[in-house]
């Protein structure tokens, strides 16, 4: 058992595994940051009174939701960088961070606009109606009326996007950033293929660690918060 | 009520047979390594990689590369002939779980001979020394070596030794693209975003001579590493004479130099000459 112990003080001595996961949790943070605003533009513009704008968050929905992440990654890389030569930084490894940061928002942009129009959907249609009588245009009901008791409904959803993104913050590995865990992994699992037990749990564990919080706090914010009718 | 409960029972019964026509499906795998040893009628796994062309590659139900016809002409020794052997997939990452699972009974997979490696499978071979070297446009004459490298843009493998190698010597001079297969560097190497693809030589001569690459990439023929393509084999395995046998007898008779030749056509590789065909190491 100790000689097991030892193969993780192994590992961790000549790998920077907090270091990897600190990456995706970075990879999380802004991927999560921007695909909340824009999920949250494309649900107004799913429920907006416009059909064009309907239109256009129906389409991106569909278009995204239903593309794989690792293809919209690597045409972050080989697409956008490699054949459209946009460059988003002159320092490497920071212009392939922030491309998959991008190509993370855009993919789950379309699970956070899916997630608020659930919790739209749990508005009972009185409440936007009465917001209309007295007065209010589609933006003012929306922002005062709709999306708050909107965002309460939908914490739970928003929490089991935020943790499917966690995980697929390992995904970044195909946008060519190297400093993630999935590339640790593979890194260890070539030159110290003898530990592969504590290699698998090492990374199994920390991810129970990122993602059970997360899985708690949505809980207890959804209790909490829900709008009780 | 009833009639719900006979579907749920139905659904059970089936997942029941499904789980156990799946281990009586793994005990079958188990038989194959057991008895490869004896040959005969029986069939031998292999593993292989699928997406290395020139080394290891699947067309359909084709299979192609050096590492290919080196296993089968091993195979042919061990009494297997081509269509008793059952190809199966060894991602890098896998082989060591592959072996010592029994998934497998032999890997012929780029699978460098390595100490750390030694600790979990046996080696027979090697019977191919590759060195790392680099892959650049064909109208490239400024690359010449790792030496000349000071500010390129360079494309490798995340998690393989030729990136690591690249990290640990090179990494205040260059800029490293990790990506997940050599195909997606090929691709940034001919959009012209990075100026090389590094990696073992006879890999970059696997994916120069591929009909899409032909006359547009080359390999530079500078190699800065050995690696020893060994054959992995279970720890406890006692193949590895009869196939360290064959793998002299493939050297001697000229076939390994036909398979070098037909798998790098085009691309005027040649292997290490100082290095190849290599001397056999003792079996354990």
């Amino acid at each position: 058992m100790s000689d097991f112990l030892s193969q993780f003080g192994e590992l961790f001595a000549s790998y920077d595994v907090l270091g990897a996961f600190w990456v995706n949790i970075q990879l999380t943070f802004w991927a999560g940051l921007i695909a909340l605003v824009v999920g949250c533009v494309l649900a107004l513009f799913r429920i907006s009174p416009v059909p064009s704008l309907a239109w256009v968050g129906t389409a991106y929905v569909t278009v995204f939701r239903n593309t794989p992440l690792t293809i919209i990654m690597v045409f972050m890389t080989l697409g956008v960088w490699g054949q459209l030569k946009i460059q988003v930084s002159d320092d490497f490894p920071t212009n392939f961070f922030w491309l998959a940061v991008i190509g993370l928002a855009i993919y789950h942009a379309a699970f956070v606009c899916e997630s608020i129009r659930s919790g739209v959907n749990t508005v009972p249609l009185g409440q936007a109606e009465a917001a209309r009588a007295i007065g209010l245009s589609f933006l003012p009901a929306a922002r005062m009326v709709i999306l708050p008791q909107a965002f309460r409904g939908a914490i739970a959803p928003l929490g089991n996007t935020l943790i499917a993104l966690i995980k697929n913050s390992t995904v970044a590995a195909a946008a060519g950033v190297a400093t993630e865990t999935s590339t640790l992994l593979k890194n260890m699992i070539e030159f110290n293929s003898s530990l592969i037990y504590a290699i698998f749990l090492t990374f199994a564990v920390g991810y129970v660690i990122l993602v059970i919080p997360v899985g708690l706090l949505t809980t207890t914010l959804s209790r909490r918060l829900a709008v009780r009718r | 009520m009833r009639a719900r409960r006979t579907a749920v029972l139905a659904g059970l019964a089936a997942c029941a047979i499904a789980l156990t026509a799946c281990s009586s499906d793994s005990d079958d795998g188990g038989d194959g390594g057991s008895t490869a040893g004896s040959g005969g009628g029986d069939t031998i796994t292999i593993g292989i990689k699928y997406d290395q062309p020139g080394l290891g590659f699947k067309d359909g139900d084709k299979y192609s590369g050096f590492d290919v016809d080196v296993a089968t002409y091993v195979a042919k020794d061990l009494g297997y002939d081509a269509d008793q052997i059952e190809w199966k997939e060894a991602p890098s990452a896998q082989r060591e779980t592959l072996l010592s699972t029994g998934q497998v009974d032999m890997i012929f997979a780029t699978y460098s001979i390595t100490d750390e490696r030694k600790k979990t499978v046996s080696f027979a071979g090697p019977y191919f020394v590759a060195g790392q070297d680099l892959l650049v446009a064909e109208d490239d004459s400024d690359i010449t070596g790792p030496e000349s490298l000071n500010g390129k843009n360079l494309c490798s493998v995340s998690g393989s030794t030729s990136a690591q190698r690249i990290k640990d010597e090179l990494a205040s001079k260059v800029n490293l693209l990790e990506q997940p297969g050599y195909a997606e560097c090929v691709t940034a190497l001919s959009s012209g975003q990075v100026d090389a693809v590094t990696t073992d030589d006879i890999i970059l001569a696997g994916l120069a001579a591929q009909p899409g690459n032909q006359g547009k990439v080359k390999v530079v023929g500078n190699p800065f590493s050995t690696e020893r393509y060994g054959v992995g084999i279970p720890k406890d395995s006692d193949q590895c004479e009869a196939i360290n046998t064959s793998l002299k007898k493939m050297f001697d008779d000229g076939s390994w130099d036909t398979f070098i030749k037909d798998n790098t056509e085009g691309t005027g590789y040649t292997p290490n000459a100082d290095e190849n065909p290599p001397a056999l190491d003792d079996c354990a």
